[in-house]
């Protein structure tokens, strides 16, 4: 039995009304949401993946790819708006060639954008796993990333 | 009528809890509408009919607005009609202004009510959407830029064809219309049966072209260009040319069509009989021998591209027949190439269809000779049109032609092949004769006739009972397959086809045919039925010549290489 179908054990009403939670729970496991578990969702509640596909990506918490090894999460809040984070988030993407929500191709880096995640005084702010990086600039997201690549080669 | 409700001053009949736009509809005042669609649950989401309610003084959209006592109604306060001026002015904001390239120029609902509601400058300046134009499918184009978000694809797509191709993807302001995980549409679990493209009401939809391949053609010397038009397309399309509803072209459209250049004319209602021969011949096998039963008719490339994808424990039902559409292009490649002592890729064939998956059919692996396809290039009905106009031909002053030999004469039987049911009935005539010797007392079968979804009847064939169903919209498909597979019995024979109605409300006929449209097609088909003297597909004395002098008997050697396929399951995101 795959890891997703022990999910779809623990909802045995095949209403729709059970979607999201599902969809919930195979992304807290994997990390994301699959072609193949979506189709694995459609065939339990007798849903065309188009739908399933339309309910999540209408909410901002499904991905449908994998987290980097560094996952980026940048502030959209709004002091760290007011405060260029605009500029950080184009600026990310620019220099990792990758779109929010996606995942770089060699799976080392992914960009989410979160609202609001609490650090106002340290505005702008991005989080790398967790780990907070204060009134980052574009020049300083340059170095930074150059460290997580550098970090990589060591390894 | 149990209600009066005041509208523009005015006290008319209502029934309590039904919307007010029927009310209005009914009573003549039009209301603009782009989400609205017909017997449709109401979304509400264009805002294109909202009126104003002087009770609560707010603005409510007639589509989804039940009708109340007492309510009090303005359809054209000068708040209304700013509002829906508004309402198109910010679709446009961000609409591709390409209006003099787009294929749906001036048959365009977007563009009737810009003008409609007099807009005449540019008030709001929006960002322009950005998205990719999908080429992949060979049937149909989607531009997601020129999409207003109505769902009215959506929803023919999921309700009426049960396919559920398409949904909304995303949120807010990057909302569009796509497919699971943005496959292109040729990945996806779309049959290519074009009812997205009648009911969009802007470019966004549209259909895969092949002029340029076919002009090419034309203009090869050392090709015969040789074209075939499907049963349905001579009575259906009047409303094209702005003739009569229901009048049969028949004449005019040979004539009109070797005026192009066209090297033979051939009617597919003449191959129609050909699938007749060669279908009862396998329905008859299938009962006498015990083959997989119901059968069900593989004419519409819709509905087989979905019985690939949903139901594919009902391939084995499905006939092996080649459509009409592929067995006149199988013969015109192998036959009438001997005729002409011509080499098949001497020929170029072309077919007029009143359908978009056609072309998706003719472009498949299965219909293919030595890797020669049986059927070059498809147009639509829509498509034939502005070929026509393309070559400055007058539709108007043009005297009638008859089609070529030897492909060309048809039965009425091959004819009704247009209109759902029309197949049962051709089969039905002719596996009569087969099987009892003797010709039907009544051709008309009038129950498997008309609009509905779903027709069924027991049919004497001698002294065997032939249980029969004939189902169109697929949604209505799905229902009867489901019924069988819980152990419904008393079904042999089943006629599906993709679109509501048949092929005269095909993907690729005239876009805005009403219903009474539709009707005046399908009464063209069956009058023709009435007043013409071969009646049955085994009397077409140049399907006779045919089987005399080259394929021998139905399911014989030749046929079983040229006519007949098989298909296969098909993997796609359903």
């Amino acid at each position: 039995m795959t890891e997703v179908q022990t999910i779809l054990k623990k909802y045995p009403d095949t209403g729709r009304d059970n979607l999201i939670p599902i969809l919930q729970d195979i992304q807290n496991n994997d990390g994301y949401l699959s072609k193949d578990s979506i189709i694995e969702v459609g065939k339990h509640l007798h849903m065309p993946t188009s739908k399933i596909f339309g309910v999540a990506t209408f909410y901002n918490q499904f991905r449908f790819e994998p987290y980097g090894k560094y996952h980026i999460q940048v502030c959209r809040g709004t002091a760290c708006h007011v405060l260029g984070s605009k500029t950080v988030l184009q600026e990310l993407e620019k220099n990792l060639k990758i779109k929010a929500g996606q995942t770089s191709r060699d799976g080392l880096f992914s960009i989410e954008v979160v609202a609001c995640i609490g650090a106002c005084g340290l505005a702008p702010v991005i989080t790398v796993n967790g780990e907070f990086h204060a009134k980052v600039t574009a020049q300083s997201i340059a170095r930074l990333i150059e460290e997580y690549k550098a970090l990589e080669e060591l390894a | 009528m149990d209600i009066t409700v005041n509208i523009n001053n005015q006290e008319l009949e209502a029934n309590q809890g039904e919307m007010l736009l029927d009310v209005l509809n009914r009573n003549g005042i039009k209301v603009p509408t782009l989400c609205h669609i017909k017997d449709a649950f109401p979304t509400g989401a264009c805002r294109m009919c909202v009126v104003e309610d002087l009770n609560s003084g707010r603005l409510v959209t007639a589509c989804s607005f039940p009708v109340e006592l007492n309510m009090k109604i303005q359809t054209h306060s000068p708040r209304v009609v700013e509002s829906r001026k508004t309402i198109i002015e910010l679709l446009l904001s961000n609409h591709p202004d390409d209006c003099l390239y787009c294929v749906r120029n001036k048959n365009c609902e977007l563009q009737d009510l810009a003008d409609e509601h007099h807009v005449r400058n540019r008030r709001i300046r929006g960002q322009k959407n950005k998205q990719h134009l999908d080429i992949s499918s060979a049937s149909i184009v989607r531009d997601p830029e020129k999409c207003i978000l109505c769902g009215r694809c959506v929803y023919v797509c999921e309700q009426v064809m049960g396919v559920a191709c398409i949904d909304f993807i995303n949120r807010g302001n990057k909302s569009t219309v796509g497919t699971a995980f943005h496959q292109g549409l040729n990945t996806s679990s779309c049959i290519n049966c074009g009812q997205c493209i009648m009911v969009c009401p802007t470019g966004a939809l549209t259909e895969q072209n092949h002029f340029a391949e076919i002009q090419q053609a034309l203009n090869d010397p050392a090709k015969k260009v040789v074209v075939q038009y499907a049963p349905s397309i001579s009575v259906s399309m009047a409303e094209e040319l702005g003739m009569e509803s229901g009048k049969d072209i028949n004449g005019i459209l040979n004539a009109a069509l070797r005026k192009v250049g066209f090297d033979a004319v051939f009617d597919s209602s003449f191959s129609a009989d050909l699938t007749i021969m060669e279908e009862s011949a396998e329905l008859i096998d299938r009962i006498q021998n015990g083959g997989t039963l119901p059968m069900i008719t593989s004419c519409c490339p819709g509905w087989v591209k979905y019985a690939e994808e949903f139901t594919p424990e009902f391939i084995p039902n499905l006939s092996s027949c080649k459509s009409p559409q592929q067995m006149m292009g199988a013969v015109i490649k192998s036959y009438f190439a001997d005729i002409e002592k011509l080499k098949a890729d001497e020929i170029y064939s072309v077919s007029i269809m009143p359908c978009t998956a056609k072309k998706f059919e003719a472009q498949r692996e299965e219909m293919t000779q030595n890797g020669i396809s049986d059927v070059d290039a498809v147009l639509t009905t829509r498509e034939l049109t502005r070929f026509l106009k393309l070559y400055g031909v007058d539709m108007f002053r043009i005297q009638p032609e008859s089609t070529d030999s030897p492909l060309g004469f048809r039965s009425t039987a091959g004819k009704l092949f247009g209109a759902s049911g029309g197949v049962m009935e051709a089969a039905i005539r002719t596996a009569h004769y087969k099987i009892t010797g003797k010709e039907l007392t009544k051709f008309q079968v009038q129950a498997v006739r008309g609009f509905e979804g779903r027709k069924e009847a027991n049919i004497q064939l001698g002294e065997l009972e032939l249980g029969v169903a004939v189902v169109s919209g697929l949604a209505n498909a799905r229902k009867l397959l489901d019924e069988i597979k819980n152990g419904r019995k008393d079904i042999h024979f089943i006629e599906v086809m993709a679109c509501p109605g048949g092929c005269i409300g095909g993907g690729g006929q005239h876009i805005g045919t009403s219903e009474e449209e539709l009707k005046a097609r399908m009464g063209a088909l069956y009058r023709i039925d009435e007043n013409e003297p071969v009646k049955v597909s085994h009397k077409n004395p140049e399907i006779i010549e045919l089987y005399n002098k080259f394929l021998g008997e139905p399911l014989g050697h030749k046929s079983h290489e040229l006519l007949h396929t098989k298909y296969n399951e098909r993997k796609v995101l359903v």
